[in-house]
C-alpha cells in the first residue's frame, strides 16, 4: 500500500523553514512549530527550562495580552498546546481554516516579541504550575519516579539525557528572570525552528501569510550544536525503589541506536515481537501461560543522541521480580540464539503498518510527522522511506540486533516494589 | 519513492508587515461536510450504520450491544466488562491465543469495553484485511466458549488492576466520589470495573447468563466508518452475522435519581501525600435531557475548556494546580456532574472553596456576552475536530444511535449550540447545579487538610474508606 504526504517547502531569509501540506477532507488547519530545543540543551543546575518555556509561551507576548492567547483561539473553535522532549519542543494550534491567520499572528508574536511580556509574576505563577505538574505526574503517582531513576543510571551526570524533561524542584526554584531571557534569546529564533501548516490551506496562501507574520523577525545566533559522546555502560546496574504500590514492577533498559539509525527499526520490531499484543512472546509466556504478570510492555524511547530500549513487566501481587527477569532473559536469549519465525515478524510488522496509517489520520498528526522528519531526517518527505525500513527487515537482521544491543550489552535493572517488600526485588544477575 | 517536493525561494523580508496590535480578521466559517450515513438492516434485525469515508485505506467497526454496566447490581459490579473481555478468550474454532494471533496477524486491533449503557466491540483494520477481520469479530460475538480457565485468569488480572488502582489518588477520588453521590445500593455507586469483592464473586454461570440474555442482534447495531461501500459491506456482514439468532431481551429501566443530601466532605486519608486530589458534585440529568445544549455550553464556561472559570481561577490566577475542570457524565440515567482538580496540600480547603464559589457565581450572575459567545463558538466551530479519524466517526455515530439523537444530529448540532442564550445558561445552572447538595471527596494528607476543611464551614467532614 503506498503512503505519502505531499508538501511544499521554503525557507525565509531569517532561516525559518516552512512546510505546507494541503488536505481538504476536513475544514481545519494545523499550525505546528518545532523549536530545535529540548531538555538536552539545558545545563546541570538549570534543568526544566525548555518545559518551563512551554508554559510561559502561553502567557502572552508584546501584542497579545495575558490570557488572550487561549481566549482568541477558543473563540474561533480552536485548540492549542505544546510538548517538550529531550530533543525538541513543539507548539501547535488546530483551528477552522478561516482562523489560520490568527494562529500565525499568535505564533509569530511569541517568537518575535515574547520577552517584553515575561514578568517576574508570570514566571512565579508558572513555576508553581510546573511544580504542581511535577507533583501530580511524577511524585504523587505510583511508579512516577521510575523513568528519571533509569535516566540517571543510563547516562553520566554531564550527558544531556541524564536529567528529566520536567526538571528538578531545586532547579525550578533557582530559575531567575535573567536565566529565562538568556535561554530564550539563544534557542527561540526563526533559524532554530521549522513551521508546518497542514490542512485546508493552499501552499501559496501559506507562504504569503507566513512571510507576512514571521518575515520581520530577525535571525538569532546559531546555537552551539550538541555533540555528546555516545553513552555506554561499563557494567550492569541495579536499583531498587520502594513506592506506594501494590504491584511490583520490573524495568529493564539498554542503550540502543539513535532514531532512524541502523538497528533502530530492528529493535522497534523486536519490541513488538516481544510485547505488543496478546500473542506477543512475553505476553503469552508471562500473562497467559505462567500468569505471574499483569502486563508487559516493550518500546524504545528514541532520541537524536541515542535511544533507550525498555522492557517493563508489572507483576501480580507478590510476584518475584527476579523470576520475571529470569523468564524475560530466557526469551531474549531464544530470540538472539534461535531467531524468530517469519510469521512472528509478519505479525509485528502488520501491527506497525496499521499504526503508521492511524498516525496519519488527522491533520494535526500529519503536521507533527512532517516536522519530525524535517528534524531527524532533514527531509519532511521521509514517510515512505521510514515505512520501508520496517518492510525490508528479515528475521536474521532482527536476531542480530537483539544479540548485539540487548543480549551482549549491559543494561539497567530497576525494581519498583511495595514498601517493606525487599524480597520481591531483582537483586542478583539472573 | 519520495512525495512531490518543490523548493522555492521567498521574497524580501517584511513585505507587507502587518499591524501587530490588532488580531487578524477571521474569515467566514468554512462549511463542514458531515460524513454521509447509510443504513441497512440484516434479516435477523441487526441494524447497520455505514459511513463511507475514503481518506485512508482503513476501516473502523463498532458493534454495540445495547446493555452495559448499569444492569449490574453492585454485588456483581464489573460483570458486563468481564463478559465483554471474555469474548475473545476462546471460540468454538480457536483457543484464546490462536484468536489473538489471527487478529494481530491481520494488523488489527480488537477491543471490548462495557460502558454504563452499552458494550462496545471495536475492530480497527486496514481495508485490505477487512473480510477476515470481520469474520473474526463475528466468531467472537457468536461463538465464544467463555472457558473457565481463561475466566480465572481474566479475573486475576482484573483483581490485580483494582489493587493497583487503590494506590492511585485519581482512581481513589473517582471511586470515592461515586460512592458518596449514589451510595452502596445504586448501580452508579460502584465503578463499572467492579471491586475486588464483586469480581471474586463472579462465576462462569453469571457470565454465560449475561451473554445469553443480552447479546442478540435485535438488541445491537454495527457501525462501520472508513473505506467501505454499503452495497458491498452489507452482504459481507449478512454472510458472517446473518446466523446470529434474535431473541427476547430483558427490559431494563435506567437507574433512578438518588435523593439529594446536604453538602458534606468525605476525606480519604493518604498520609504524606504531596497533593490533594478532589472531586465535588452530585447526580446530573440524563443524556436525553432537553437541556443538553445549554448544559454543554454551561460546562464549557465553568470547567470544560482551558479558559474556563475553574482552570483560570485555580491554575492561571493562583498557581495551585496543573489543571482544573468539570464535566457532566451523560448517561441513560442520572450520571454525575463533577468538578475536579489536584492541588498542593497546603491550599486544599481554599481550592474547594473557590470551586464552590464559582458554581454559586454561575448560578447567580448572568454570563457576560463575550464569554458566552466564546464558549458557543468553541463547541460549535470545534465540531470538525471530533470527526477527523474513522474511529472518531464510528464513536460519534454509535452515540447518536444509542441515544436516538436522530440521523441529522450532526447537521443540527451547530445551530443548537449557537442558539443557547445567557438566560438559558443561568436557568440550567440553577436547575442542575446545587452547591448546597454536593458530595466533596478529598484524597490527601488528613493531618494537613482536615482542620482547614472543617473551618470552611460548608458541612461535616467524615472519613471515607474506598474499596
Amino acid at each position: 500500500m503506498p503512503i505519502e504526504l505531499p508538501y511544499e517547502t521554503f525557507t525565509l531569509p531569517n532561516g525559518l523553514q516552512v512546510i505546507a501540506h494541503e488536505d481538504r477532507s476536513v475544514p481545519l488547519v494545523a499550525v505546528n512549530l518545532w523549536y530545535r530545543v529540548g531538555s538536552a540543551h539545558e545545563r546541570p543546575g538549570r534543568t526544566g527550562f525548555a518545559h518551563l518555556f512551554e508554559h510561559l509561551m502561553f502567557e502572552g507576548s508584546a501584542h497579545v495580552p495575558a490570557g488572550e492567547f487561549d481566549r482568541l483561539l477558543e473563540a474561533v473553535g480552536g485548540v492549542n498546546n505544546g510538548s517538550t522532549t529531550p530533543d525538541w519542543t513543539n507548539y501547535y494550534e488546530l483551528v477552522p481554516a478561516n482562523a489560520l491567520e490568527l494562529a500565525l499572528w499568535l505564533e509569530s508574536d511569541r517568537m518575535g516579541w515574547l520577552l517584553p511580556a515575561i514578568t517576574q509574576e508570570k514566571l512565579d505563577t508558572q513555576r508553581d504550575v510546573v511544580k504542581n505538574e511535577r507533583r501530580q505526574s511524577y511524585e504523587n503517582r505510583p511508579y512516577g519516579l521510575a523513568y528519571e531513576t533509569l535516566l540517571a543510571e543510563l547516562y553520566p551526570p554531564d550527558h544531556p539525557y541524564h536529567w528529566p524533561v520536567i526538571g528538578s524542584m531545586a532547579d525550578l526554584d533557582a530559575a531567575t528572570l535573567e536565566d529565562v531571557h538568556a535561554f530564550f534569546r539563544v534557542h527561540y529564533a526563526p533559524n532554530n525552528a521549522s513551521l508546518v501548516v497542514a490542512g485546508a490551506a493552499a501552499p501559496d496562501d501559506v507562504l504569503r501569510l507566513v512571510e507576512r507574520y514571521f518575515g520581520e523577525i530577525p535571525a538569532g545566533p546559531e546555537p552551539e550544536p550538541l555533540s555528546p559522546p555516545p553513552a555506554a555502560l561499563d557494567g550492569e546496574r541495579r536499583r531498587v525503589l520502594e513506592d506506594t504500590v501494590q504491584l511490583p514492577r520490573l524495568y529493564l533498559a539498554w542503550h540502543s541506536p539513535a532514531y532512524l539509525e541502523p538497528g533502530d527499526a530492528e529493535l522497534d520490531t523486536a519490541a513488538a515481537v516481544l510485547a505488543d499484543g496478546k500473542a506477543s512472546r512475553l505476553h503469552r509466556l508471562l500473562v497467559y501461560e505462567r500468569r505471574i504478570a499483569q502486563s508487559v510492555q516493550s518500546f524504545q524511547q528514541s532520541g537524536r543522541f541515542g535511544s533507550t530500549f525498555m522492557i517493563v513487566v508489572t507483576g501480580r501481587p507478590g510476584s518475584s521480580l527476579a523470576e520475571l527477569e529470569r523468564l524475560v532473559r530466557s526469551e531474549l536469549e531464544s530470540v538472539a540464539r534461535s531467531g524468530v519465525e517469519q510469521r512472528e515478524l509478519d505479525r509485528a510488522r502488520n501491527r506497525i503498518e496499521t499504526a503508521f496509517f492511524d498516525e496519519l489520520q488527522s491533520v494535526a498528526d500529519r503536521a507533527d510527522r512532517l516536522n519530525l522528519y524535517a528534524y531527524y531526517a532533514d527531509d519532511p518527505g521521509y514517510v515512505a522511506r521510514d515505512l520501508e525500513r520496517y518492510r525490508r527487515l528479515t528475521p536474521a537482521l532482527m536476531q542480530r540486533a537483539v544479540e548485539r544491543h540487548l543480549l551482549d550489552s549491559p543494561g539497567v535493572v530497576l525494581s519498583v516494589i511495595p514498601h517493606g517488600r525487599a524480597e520481591l526485588a531483582a537483586m542478583e544477575a539472573a | 519513492m519520495r512525495p512531490p517536493e518543490r523548493v522555492r525561494s521567498a521574497t524580501a523580508p517584511g513585505a507587507g508587515a502587518p499591524d501587530r496590535r490588532i488580531p487578524p480578521a477571521i474569515g467566514p466559517v468554512p462549511s463542514l461536510t458531515v460524513p454521509p450515513l447509510e443504513r441497512r438492516r440484516l434479516s435477523n434485525g441487526l441494524e447497520l450504520l455505514i459511513v463511507p469515508w475514503r481518506e485512508l485505506p482503513v476501516v473502523d467497526l463498532r458493534l454495540v450491544v445495547r446493555t452495559g454496566a448499569a444492569v449490574d447490581p453492585p454485588v456483581y459490579a464489573g460483570r458486563a466488562g468481564i463478559v465483554a473481555e471474555m469474548l475473545d478468550e476462546g471460540t468454538t474454532e480457536r483457543s484464546a491465543l490462536d484468536f489473538a494471533l489471527e487478529v494481530e496477524h491481520l494488523g488489527g486491533e480488537f477491543s471490548m469495553t462495557a460502558g454504563w449503557d452499552a458494550t462496545h466491540l471495536s475492530l480497527h483494520v486496514l481495508r485490505s484485511r477487512l473480510e477476515p477481520a470481520l469474520a473474526l469479530l463475528a466468531e467472537a460475538v457468536l461463538r465464544p466458549t467463555l472457558p473457565e480457565p481463561e475466566l480465572r485468569r481474566v479475573k486475576g488480572e482484573r483483581r490485580a488492576d483494582l489493587l493497583r488502582q487503590l494506590q492511585e489518588p485519581r482512581a481513589l477520588a473517582a471511586r470515592g466520589f461515586i460512592a458518596a453521590v449514589y451510595g452502596p445500593d445504586h448501580p452508579y455507586g460502584t465503578a463499572a470495573s467492579g471491586t475486588v469483592e464483586s469480581i471474586a464473586r463472579l462465576g462462569r454461570d453469571d457470565v454465560v447468563d449475561f451473554y445469553r440474555s443480552y447479546y442478540r442482534p435485535n438488541h445491537a447495531f454495527l457501525v462501520a466508518a472508513g473505506d467501505v461501500r454499503p452495497e458491498e459491506f452489507a452482504p459481507l456482514v449478512e454472510r458472517v452475522l446473518g446466523g446470529w439468532e434474535p431473541g427476547p431481551v430483558p427490559e431494563a429501566e435506567p437507574p433512578a435519581r438518588p435523593a439529594n443530601r446536604p453538602t458534606r466532605v468525605h476525606l480519604v486519608d493518604k498520609p504524606g501525600a504531596a497533593q490533594s486530589e478532589f472531586r465535588l458534585g452530585h447526580a446530573g440529568p440524563p443524556r436525553t435531557t432537553p437541556d443538553y445544549f445549554p448544559l454543554i455550553v454551561l460546562n464549557t464556561i465553568l470547567g470544560g475548556a482551558f479558559t474556563s472559570r475553574l482552570n483560570l481561577a485555580l491554575r492561571e490566577e493562583r498557581g495551585y494546580t496543573y489543571g482544573a475542570g468539570s464535566r457532566f457524565d451523560f448517561r441513560r440515567g442520572p450520571g454525575p456532574f463533577s468538578a475536579s482538580s489536584a492541588v498542593f496540600t497546603g491550599v486544599t480547603a481554599d481550592a474547594v472553596a473557590v470551586c464552590l464559589d464559582e458554581i454559586r457565581r454561575i448560578r447567580e450572575e448572568p454570563v457576560p456576552e463575550d464569554e458566552l459567545e466564546r464558549a458557543r463558538s468553541y463547541l460549535a466551530l470545534g465540531l470538525p475536530r471530533g470527526l477527523e479519524s474513522t474511529a472518531d466517526i464510528a464513536r460519534v455515530v454509535a452515540e447518536i444511535e444509542l441515544f436516538g439523537l436522530g440521523d441529522d444530529y450532526l447537521e443540527r448540532f451547530v445551530d443548537h449550540v449557537l442558539a443557547v442564550s445567557a438566560e438559558e445558561v443561568g436557568r440550567v445552572a440553577r436547575e442542575h447545579l446545587d452547591p448546597d447538595a454536593m458530595a466533596i471527596v478529598v484524597v490527601g494528607d488528613g493531618d494537613e487538610v482536615e482542620a482547614p476543611l472543617r473551618e470552611l464551614g460548608i458541612g461535616p467532614v467524615e472519613p471515607l474508606v474506598v474499596s
